[in-house]
């Protein structure tokens, strides 16, 4: 396996470990399966990819997530204001997203960045690990910042409402209002991740959010697997090596000759598997 | 401290289900009260307290709480007043998180939007409260809450409850599913936290010698009615005997054995 295979595969875990920490907050802090993600993700590549095309690509980032913030910001208000089933709210929003990701994209399915500066051309100074070392830069100070922001008043009030929702109700915590913030934020990561992931490709399609929320469930099962410490700080660490470990196995299998359209049916095969694993280990656990 | 004017609350209004549970509910609490509520099951004590705390919203009425009018207030705005604990110790605290995180989010009293972590002096401040339980939970603040006991876990609901000096406290049965000793020991406590912070407090108990023995006043209930509020001159003479008698007289139900079941033979 070459260095650039390497190099490759850590970049797109980098970029996907974004997704799958948008991902932590919805499905693991507020406990609520958000499918949102798929069209959030393409939101994000599809602003960031126009953005860049009229020379703004770092302007791409910020607006590809705010975008992608108020994805969520809609999926909160149906399942709280409308007591709509969180997980239909998010097929909603998802399909919805659909037909606005291609008006964002002027109706074509796909845009190509190729000859247009991206965030990671402006910086090529630093030579042939620009990207990988600008990916990870971005995914130290998300994590520095999820990491300190759960432990703050408003972290601790997003984190009970996914522990015990019914001591929630009961206190003084608004508990729609933390599930609306809770699901902007994620989808606010989600819909990052997508802008940095279109610039990285120099590509946007229509289609590449398909599937995102399962890579990201699997992310998070596959790290919590290796690392099974309960404080926010390892959590984090954890959905990070997950995703990286995913997106190592997809190369492997890749390298290994499977056609790259049997990818998405990998990615459920894994997330099948770890689901399995976690579960007979908890069986002998309770036998203990 | 606490009015209840004409409160009523029906259930399944127009349906063939259609329940009272509350009917023309009239009642005063003056500031600094322990009132203990007895009655049997359905009598509406605790809709009593879904009604006065805002998880159910009333037919007809209105309740007050010092002189403000807070019938339509939500529930999650009334909670920064009205501290509540519940029978099922799992109620009250969320399991993953750290003794200090429960205890962090009880001093918050609704202002939540702190981009702030928990500070040296809070942790301070939660330590000398934990002490006062008596359980050595001052040195395990960051022990996860899931593994304690569910008595340990209903003296921390008790806590955090009462942790922001709330006007009001409601105690819906909150030792009911705890062991004998552990039921009189948190009750103890929930005693000397009453008297200490003189707060107002309701206590619903199936426990005739409980409703005796703590508080000042004693309120029955049936069929959504308040039938006596029992002050604290009677309540002093008063015998467990004595208030099955008063229960059964105005309740003119006198299969009291059945219905009181084992408190009674206490």
């Amino acid at each position: 396996m070459s260095m650039t295979v390497i190099i490759g595969a850590l970049e797109l875990g980098g970029i996907f470990a974004i997704m799958s920490l948008g991902l932590y907050i919805s499905y693991k802090v507020l406990n609520l399966p958000d499918l949102t993600v798929d069209g959030s993700f393409t939101l994000g590549c599809a602003v960031s990819a126009v953005l860049t095309i009229n020379g703004h690509p770092y302007l791409g980032l910020l607006v590809g997530m705010i975008c992608g913030m108020i994805a969520g910001l809609v999926t909160g208000l149906l399942t709280t204001k409308l007591r709509i089933a969180s997980l239909l709210a998010g097929i909603l929003t998802m399909t919805g997203l659909y037909s606005i990701n291609l008006k964002v994209m002027n109706d074509s399915p796909n845009i190509s960045l190729f000859g247009f500066p991206t965030i990671f051309s402006s910086l090529s100074f630093l030579g042939t690990y620009t990207r990988f070392i600008l990916i990870i830069m971005i995914l130290v100070v998300i994590c520095l910042l999820l990491c300190y922001f759960l432990k703050t008043y408003l972290g601790l009030a997003l984190r009970a409402c996914g522990d015990n929702e019914a001591m929630v109700k009961a206190s003084s915590i608004d508990a729609d209002q933390m599930k609306i913030l809770g699901l902007s934020l994620a989808n606010g990561l989600v819909a990052l991740s997508g802008a940095i992931y279109a610039q990285h490709q120099s590509f946007a399609d229509s289609q590449s959010g398909t599937g995102m929320m399962v890579i990201g469930l699997a992310s998070i099962i596959i790290g919590m697997a290796f690392i099974k410490k309960d404080k926010i700080s390892y959590q984090l660490i954890a959905v990070v090596v997950g995703a990286m470990i995913y997106r190592g196995i997809l190369t492997i299998a890749l390298l290994l000759g499977l056609p790259s359209t049997d990818l998405k049916l990998l990615s459920a095969l894994l997330v099948i598997v770890a689901l399995i694993l976690t579960k007979i280990k908890m069986r002998r656990h309770r036998v203990c | 401290m606490l009015e209840i004017q004409d409160v009523s609350v029906v259930f399944h209004q127009g349906t063939i289900h259609e329940k009272m549970a509350l009917s023309h509910v009239n009642v005063k609490i003056n500031q600094g009260d322990f009132v203990t509520i007895i009655g049997s099951n359905g009598a509406g004590k605790s809709t009593l307290f879904q009604t006065i705390s805002g998880a159910v919203s009333p037919t007809s009425g209105k309740i007050f709480l010092k002189n403000q009018d807070i019938t339509h207030l939500k529930e999650y705005k009334r909670s920064r007043f009205i501290g509540r604990l519940f029978q099922n110790p799992l109620m009250g605290t969320a399991p993953s998180m750290t003794i200090e995180e429960n205890l962090a989010l009880s001093a918050c009293q609704g202002h939540y939007f702190r981009l702030k972590p928990i500070t040296h002096q809070q942790r301070q401040q939660m330590r000398e409260a934990l002490k006062e339980l008596n359980l050595n939970l001052e040195d395990r603040l960051e022990t996860k809450v899931g593994v304690l006991s569910g008595g340990q876990r209903q003296a921390l609901s008790l806590l955090m409850a009462t942790y922001a000096k709330p006007q009001l406290l409601l105690l819906d049965e909150h030792t009911a599913a705890l062991d004998p000793q552990t039921a009189s020991k948190v009750l103890k406590l929930t005693d000397d936290i009453v008297k200490r912070h003189q707060m107002t407090t309701l206590m619903i108990t199936h426990n005739m010698e409980d409703a005796l023995r703590y508080g000042q006043k004693i309120m029955i209930m049936k069929d959504g009615k308040i039938l006596d509020l029992i002050d604290e001159e009677k309540k002093k003479n008063l015998t467990v005997e004595g208030l099955i008698e008063l229960y059964t007289s105005q309740t003119h139900e006198y299969n009291d054995r059945i219905l009181l079941r084992n408190e009674a033979v206490l």
